[in-house]
């Protein structure tokens, strides 16, 4: 299966749904893309799942840390023509406000572009975007 | 420092535990073995949790919920009571890819615990701790809140 050929028909149609089928944890985390001319916005909806912590009620650090992750990778995919899925080398999450239970957005920034290496700030929120729940910063290999 | 909880007592707090965590559960996550500075946590191989169809390598986030549970249960062996906790950070290197089918361990230590603040490390692999997949460190903090399930309700 080539990365570069779903997210180039899903870039066509503007319908992300493929790609994200493409990847079978994000399918379970039944996650959603949403583009809107340049603005990259990954959705987590929210699910019983999904919660770590039933009294707070909380989402688990986990489901948020690899739905963050799952932003990061797709966001590249988008961005860029590449053929292989990016490999995270490393993965530094802030978790700033308890993940309620709700749906959960991640935006992510390029933080800077090298030739093999791609350095990323996701940030995850809830009520809105200046109110992050975690801040993610991450290394992806580009190419193996 | 508490005493060494016993696998059955640790099993048995898992199962509640998984109980009334539904994203642990939904994982599969289980107990594998429990020391005092060494408490591991495994993740059976599943394709519904596969990152990268083309090599069938399991998502990164397991490895991230995995070893973020197996934090909170280290920290929880040293505790004389459960208290409610949050992950204040976490940072996960992937040092190489799970291999599919393989049974993932996640073992962790909690190495510090101030009145706040619990300092974990820990690592995820198959065989062996010394030939890791990824290694974390996290750093959690305890919540005022109602307690779940007492330490002491269960058998040392």
């Amino acid at each position: 299966m080539k990365f570069a050929d779903i997210s180039n028909s899903c870039r066509v149609s503007n319908d992300w749904g493929p790609l994200v089928q493409s990847v079978p944890y994000a399918r379970f985390l039944n996650l959603r893309i949403d583009i809107k001319g340049e603005e990259f916005t990954c959705i987590l909806p929210f699910d019983r799942k999904l919660i770590g912590n039933p009294v707070l009620p909380a989402l688990h650090g986990g489901a948020t840390g690899g739905f963050m992750e799952c932003a990061g990778m797709f966001y590249l995919l988008w961005q860029m023509d590449t053929q292989t899925l990016p490999k995270t080398i490393d993965f530094n999450i802030d978790y700033l406000r308890t993940g309620l239970p709700r749906d959960t957005y991640a935006n992510v920034v390029m933080v800077k572009q090298g030739r093999r290496v791609a350095n990323l700030r996701i940030e995850a929120w809830q009520s809105s975007p200046d109110k992050p729940i975690a801040l993610g910063h991450c290394n992806f290999m580009l190419r193996a | 420092m508490a005493p060494t909880m016993s696998l059955e007592a640790f099993v048995e707090f898992w199962e509640k535990s998984e109980y009334v965590s539904p994203y642990n559960r939904e994982l599969g996550l289980q107990p594998h073995s429990v020391r005092s500075d060494w408490c591991v946590l495994k993740v059976e191989y599943a394709r519904n949790l596969v990152g990268d169809p083309n090599t069938r390598v399991l998502h990164g986030g397991v490895i991230t919920a995995l070893l973020d549970a197996a934090f909170g249960f280290s920290i929880f062996m040293k505790l004389s009571q459960e208290r409610l906790m949050a992950t204040l950070d976490l940072r996960i290197d992937y040092l190489k890819p799970a291999t599919p089918d393989k049974t993932v361990l996640g073992g962790a230590v909690c190495y510090k615990m101030t009145a706040d603040l619990a300092f974990v490390r820990g690592c995820a692999y198959h065989e062996s701790a010394d030939d890791p997949i990824a290694t974390a460190v996290g750093i959690f903090m305890f919540t005022d809140g109602p307690t779940l399930i007492s330490n002491e309700k269960l058998a040392r």
